[in-house]
């Protein structure tokens, strides 16, 4: 038996590293976990890419644009502003 | 001058810069609440009423949009009659399919690429919809927190705190929701 396969004993498989992505980037890893988690980064290439999608769909979700109001819509909560700030305090409340 | 000092003196400007920014946003976190898109807009408007109402009483503690999102949010449960499932969080949901590793848990089936080409297609405005839908055909729960997230940008504090969670709750769902959504744009954009 080699020393090597007992140390890698606690190393963590692909399936378990991709659970650990969020924790990661959280920062919510205790050290040891990390260090982990990096080193099997460091061996395994679609763990890697696995992790460069997770922050690339990060990214794309904070490019969601919200839609507009229309101009009428506008209008209208300009008219609801206006009756609010009349009536401070609504009827009965 | 600030947008709250401004909203404070009554500028109306600053409220329809304010609707503008959060409006629709407000409206898509208030859906996974309640059971319609008539009364998310109702809760909103309530809402928008409170903020005008009580915009004397925001003390900046937090900031302005943690403090929208909140009261949306409260607004919202009191409308609600989805019940909150609380087992939600202990549901066995793994980041990739199983059936992609092998018995000894690697990849059998590795991620495809697809990041250059959502990025190609996100220039040319075709993505945006389709992550758009893959975060809204989330769970609610999921959804909540991955449109604070990543869509809004709070912190994981400030979710915690607008939608009443722990921070391991929050990773949980936060994890679920960006792996699913990563899913998807694997299954669309994706080539081995």
């Amino acid at each position: 038996m080699r020393l090597g396969i007992m140390a890698r004993r606690r190393e963590i498989v692909c399936q378990q590293a991709v659970e650990l992505v969020t924790d990661y980037l959280e920062g919510a890893l205790p050290s040891a976990a990390r260090r982990r988690f990096e080193r099997h980064l460091a061996g395994c290439p679609h763990c890697t890419e696995y992790l460069a999608q997770m922050r690339a769909t990060i990214e794309l979700a904070g490019r969601v644009t919200a839609d507009d109001l229309t101009p009428q819509m506008q209008d209208e909560f300009i008219a609801l502003y206006r009756q609010w700030r009349a009536e401070p305090e609504p009827p009965g409340d | 001058m600030e947008l709250i000092q401004r909203l404070r003196a009554g500028d109306e400007q600053a409220f329809v810069v304010l609707v503008r920014r959060y409006h629709d946003s407000m409206i898509r976190l208030a859906s996974s609440f309640v059971p319609s898109r008539a009364v998310a807009e109702e809760v909103v408007q309530d809402t928008w009423m409170g903020v005008v109402r009580g915009i004397g009483n925001f003390e900046g503690r937090s900031s302005l949009r943690t403090w929208l999102f909140r009261i949306l949010v409260n607004r919202a449960r009191t409308a609600g009659t989805r019940e909150r499932r609380s087992v939600a969080i202990g549901d066995a949901e793994p980041a990739v399919d199983p059936s992609r590793f092998d018995e000894a848990g690697a990849w059998l089936s590795p991620p495809e690429q697809w990041i250059e080409e959502a990025d190609d297609r996100l220039r040319s405005g075709k993505l945006a919809g389709r992550i758009r839908s893959a975060i809204e055909e989330l769970p609610a729960r999921q959804r909540e927190v991955v449109t604070l997230r990543d869509v809004e940008g709070l912190s994981s504090d400030e979710v915690c705190h607008v939608l009443e969670i722990t921070d391991g709750n929050q990773r949980v769902l936060l994890h679920r929701g960006r792996s699913r959504v990563r899913q998807v744009l694997e299954t669309e954009f994706g080539r081995a």
